[in-house]
């Protein structure tokens, strides 16, 4: 959108002059995915998953609001009217098989696409303000996904509102009041359910407005690229129309048919059984966990077993928890290295592979895993290198590392030479 | 400045971490549960509808729905199958209709207005054994027999997991796990519960239910307790997911569908591509 050679919009058909000359969305559309948006020419595979994602958020709303036509929110029938629409409602199963594990393959995709952000730095200056963005919706999607999960009102869905719910009370002081605010009683019952299905319909909608703002941001400085080396002239870029709708094409394509076999053919595999038993309060299930999503999350709010001088361990999970992506916000400060790429980083590349990497993995397994030894013992190991990760290695690291030369251009990095750095070391 | 704020704010929470890590470490103890010791897995069941070519085999199915509703009916609820939905099985509308007739269901007298019962019509469900969970109680040593539409989804190896608790009642005094160990006294079961090596709490509330020839097939086939088990968890697999054959006859084509579409994408990616000397 800003980039001084990017094409103008000049329409060939006399009626998409007329349309843009009123409203011009055929111009904002050929600057933004069109002909009109350069993009560097050495984009890797990685930086499909963006795309990929808003797919999945697409899918989820056509899916949810289909979903919405057949489901009551009220504790006495959610379950019932959830099996109604397995059963009797014309591809109900599709919708509702659909839109769980379109929620899973929402966050691999999501995942994915962040953990690209860690790799190629893309949170340093210019794009510091995507970034945030991004880190807004991933905590959206977040919230969205808790609640989406509650609402078939099953015993994990209960349970799980129940434990996330009870974080509130750790706040000192305030915490129990907030809490009985937020559930509107005393445990999650009836009015929880309803505001978790109000709530749970507007996130989605909040998240097209804050991905909205997030690509907006992106296509002032247009994308980065694997070298982390900046657009500096005509030939290191090219047109988004055709290249990379291209290239979105046919990875859309991987993951559907990822989605679909899973849809089709393993609709419950990453689900929980215990959410097919209706809610029961009397009732605690043996090991209440969350979706897979949310395992890493889980095991850093569990490490924390021992109360620390006068902070209680349950409030030390939950702010750990909360604090592990409050970091990613701090990421373009933490991180001074004036080189972007993971690339061209050696030491950085180390942490990451060998340290942060494992860590999550980790982290993963045992947020799924049952609060008892040896569980609890490596999610504590797992926390500890996590935080110092981010907050104690990566500035350090970035203070003194020694990078790998970097290539003059994306040119030179994709052709092995490039002419106007010639003309540059001869000027 | 930021620099120095992080790593105060790191030490802060790897500090907690490591206070936690050391108190659990000198008061480590792992612990082994005796239900863990002794429990079973499932036994391995193959069903037909098993895997993604999964068809249900309807004189299995109509097999279990007799063993459904002369055994586990006194007892547990169907309640989201309506009778209507027995047609899946194989049986045309008489047959349907004569069925539903044939149990009762919750009705209102309409004279008078009063609770009672009346022969089920095809769009009833299966009605609840029970008035509410406190008669459940009192008829079944203080436990609520659980209902069974949703059985097979709502534990893990569901299928395999009813046919080997079915078929998996034994002897606590001579049973031992696979490391040879006798159960504990402590374990055995009480006068109200039954000891079954599948169950995860090793007793429970269910009397053996299934004896040999209780049931009499109406196709002839031997009702032994093997039969019967494999049968209803046959059926119990139907109960919790009717839409299964219709799910994986949609998949195939929907996945051959979108796997020529994803080549095709490729092969117009590679075409645009080509002129590019190097791609990305």
């Amino acid at each position: 959108m800003s980039f001084p050679w990017a094409i103008e919009y000049k329409p060939s058909h006399p009626f998409m002059q007329w349309m843009d000359d009123r409203l011009p969305v055929p111009r904002l559309v050929y600057n933004a995915i069109g002909a009109g948006y350069p993009v560097p020419r050495n984009l890797n595979y990685f930086w499909n998953f963006g795309f990929m994602a808003l797919f999945c958020l697409a899918i989820q709303i056509v899916t949810g609001i289909i979903l919405a036509m057949h489901y009551a929110a009220n504790a006495g029938v959610a379950f019932d009217s959830v099996e109604h629409i397995m059963r009797d409602v014309n591809w109900g199963w599709l919708m509702r098989y659909g839109h769980a594990n379109g929620a899973s393959a929402f966050f691999v995709v999501v995942y994915v696409h962040i953990f690209r952000g860690f790799f190629y730095s893309s949170y340093k200056a210019p794009r510091e303000m995507v970034w945030l963005l991004g880190v807004v919706i991933f905590l959206l999607m977040m919230a969205t996904a808790f609640m989406g999960y509650v609402l078939p009102w099953g015993q994990m869905s209960f349970w799980g509102a129940k434990v996330i719910t009870g974080l509130f009370g750790a706040i000192p002081l305030v915490g129990e009041p907030i809490q009985v605010w937020l559930l509107g009683g005393f445990a999650p019952d009836n009015a929880a359910l309803n505001r978790f299905f109000s709530l749970h319909y507007l996130l989605p909608f909040v998240i097209v407005g804050v991905v909205v703002l997030h690509i907006w941001a992106l296509h002032i400085p247009g994308s980065s690229n694997p070298t982390g080396v900046e657009v500096k002239s005509e030939s290191d870029t090219v047109p988004f129309y055709p290249y990379f709708i291209a290239k979105d094409g046919w990875t859309l394509g991987v993951l559907l048919v990822v989605l679909a076999a899973m849809t089709f053919f393993a609709p419950n595999m990453l689900g929980h059984p215990d959410n097919y038993i209706p809610a029961n309060p009397m009732s605690t299930p043996a090991h209440i966990v969350p979706e897979w999503y949310f395992w890493p999350f889980y095991a850093i709010l569990r490490a924390f077993t021992v109360d620390f001088f006068f902070i209680p361990a349950k409030l030390m999970g939950v702010l750990a928890m909360f604090g592990s992506i409050l970091v990613w916000f701090f990421l373009p400060w933490l991180d001074k290295s004036p080189v972007r790429s993971g690339s061209y980083r050696p030491l950085f590349r180390k942490f990451f592979w060998f340290g942060l990497i494992p860590a999550m993995v980790v982290l993963f397994y045992c947020g799924g895993a049952p609060a008892e030894e040896p569980y609890v013992v490596l999610s504590q190991i797992a926390s500890l290198y996590y935080f110092a990760h981010f907050l104690i290695i990566l500035p350090i690291v970035s203070a003194i590392e020694k990078p790998e030369p970097l290539p003059y251009s994306i040119t030179e990095a994709v052709l092995g030479e490039d002419d106007n750095a010639k003309l540059g070391k001869a000027g | 400045m930021a620099r120095i704020l992080s790593i105060l704010v790191g030490l802060f929470f790897t500090v907690a971490l490591l206070w936690s890590l050391l108190v659990g470490l000198f008061n480590f103890e792992l612990p082994h549960s005796v239900e863990h010791d002794f429990h079973k897995a499932p036994q391995h069941l193959a069903l037909s509808s098993d895997g993604p070519f999964g068809k249900f085999d309807r004189q299995q199915l109509q097999r279990g729905f007799q063993v459904y509703k002369e055994v586990c009916a006194a007892c547990h609820g169907l309640r989201h199958v309506a009778f209507r939905d027995l047609a899946a099985l194989g049986y045309n509308e008489p047959e349907v209709k004569a069925i539903a007739k044939g149990t009762l269901v919750p009705g209102i007298d309409p004279a008078t207005g009063e609770a009672t019962t009346r022969p089920g019509l095809p769009t009833d469900y299966f009605p609840e054994p029970f008035a509410n969970d406190v008669a459940a109680r009192a008829a079944n040593n203080n436990a609520i027999p659980p209902d069974l539409s949703l059985m097979t989804k709502a534990r893990h190896h569901g299928p395999a997991y009813v046919y080997s608790l079915l078929t998996g009642y034994t002897d606590a005094a001579t049973y031992k796990n696979a490391e040879g160990k006798p159960l504990p006294k402590e374990n055995y079961p009480t006068e109200t519960t039954y000891f079954n090596p599948y169950f995860a709490n090793l007793n429970l509330a269910m009397a053996p239910p299934l004896n040999e020839g209780m049931v009499s097939y109406g196709d002839g086939t031997e009702a032994s307790v093997d039969q019967m088990s494999r049968d209803v968890a046959a059926f119990l697999v139907w109960t919790a997911e009717p839409k299964l054959e219709k799910r994986n006859q949609v998949g195939w084509p929907v996945l051959g569908f979108l796997l020529f579409a994803t080549v095709l994408g490729f092969l117009a990616f590679r075409n645009i591509w080509a002129d590019k000397k190097k791609k990305g």
